[in-house]
């Protein structure tokens, strides 16, 4: 659980926010470093995927629950 | 680790022509400009015709060098704040609706967006050639744009592109 390195609140935010976020938290981050997004935005659940699968960076899990997202993902 | 860095390859690409000035068609411009840049490609927006008018800062009142040009600014109120919508802009009514709706869902105003757009590397090229027909001056445009450029520029940048689009 406290195995990341960075957690992202994208909770509230609207589209394209959660994936802006993500994207400079990996910027910033080394390879192989884990960063935990959470999210509220529905398009999340196909976005982040999508911007994951662009920039080869890996989801190491993802799950839903009360209305919030959460992704882990590894950095490239 | 091999030698080769994700620098040195090239990144795919993106070119908008942002013809229209109109506050609903900003927020897909900076929305998909943004997120390109975040999914690592090469991004650049070519500012042209009523699309220009949002570059000039909002302070600025009015923009043109003659009567005939200086009406069109009045007419088309320059600064990315004043921008109207394209259609149900109910004399000022329809923007500050729109405003209004979007920050209630959280939704970053435009001119929020584009400076991400800008920290993320987003290239904003102004037009030559509007700039000149319209009588907008660089001096009036806002910070961290790119030279202005001309059609041969951007047709350049768009047959490199495997994205573009026209706003």
């Amino acid at each position: 659980m406290d195995d990341v390195n960075r957690t992202i609140d994208a909770r509230g935010q609207k589209c394209p926010m959660p994936v802006l976020l993500v994207a400079k938290a990996a910027k910033e981050m080394q390879s192989g470093e884990l960063v935990r997004l959470e999210a509220t935005d529905g398009g999340a659940r196909s976005d982040i995927p999508a911007w994951a699968s662009q920039t080869g960076n890996e989801i190491v899990s993802s799950s839903e629950s009360d209305g919030v997202l959460t992704f882990t993902i590894r950095k490239k | 680790m091999m030698a080769e860095k994700d620098s040195d390859k090239n990144p795919e690409s993106m070119t908008i022509i942002a013809f229209s000035g109109d506050l609903d068609k900003l927020w897909p411009t900076v929305i998909l400009s943004s997120t390109a840049a975040a999914n690592g490609m090469d991004v650049t927006v070519f500012f042209t015709f009523w699309g220009l008018f949002p570059l000039v800062k909002d302070d600025v009142r009015i923009t043109g060098h003659d009567a005939m040009t200086k009406m069109l600014a009045g007419m088309n109120a320059p600064g990315m704040k004043k921008a109207k919508l394209s259609k149900m802009e109910m004399g000022g009514m329809g923007h500050w609706m729109m405003r209004k709706v979007a920050k209630k869902n959280n939704l970053l105003p435009p001119e929020d967006l584009f400076v991400m757009c800008q920290d993320m590397g987003v290239n904003m090229w102004p037009c030559q050639m509007t700039m000149d027909l319209l009588g907008i001056k660089p001096e009036q445009m806002i910070d961290g744009l790119g030279e202005p450029a001309g059609a041969a520029t951007a047709l350049a940048r768009m047959s490199k592109s495997q994205i573009n689009l026209f706003i």
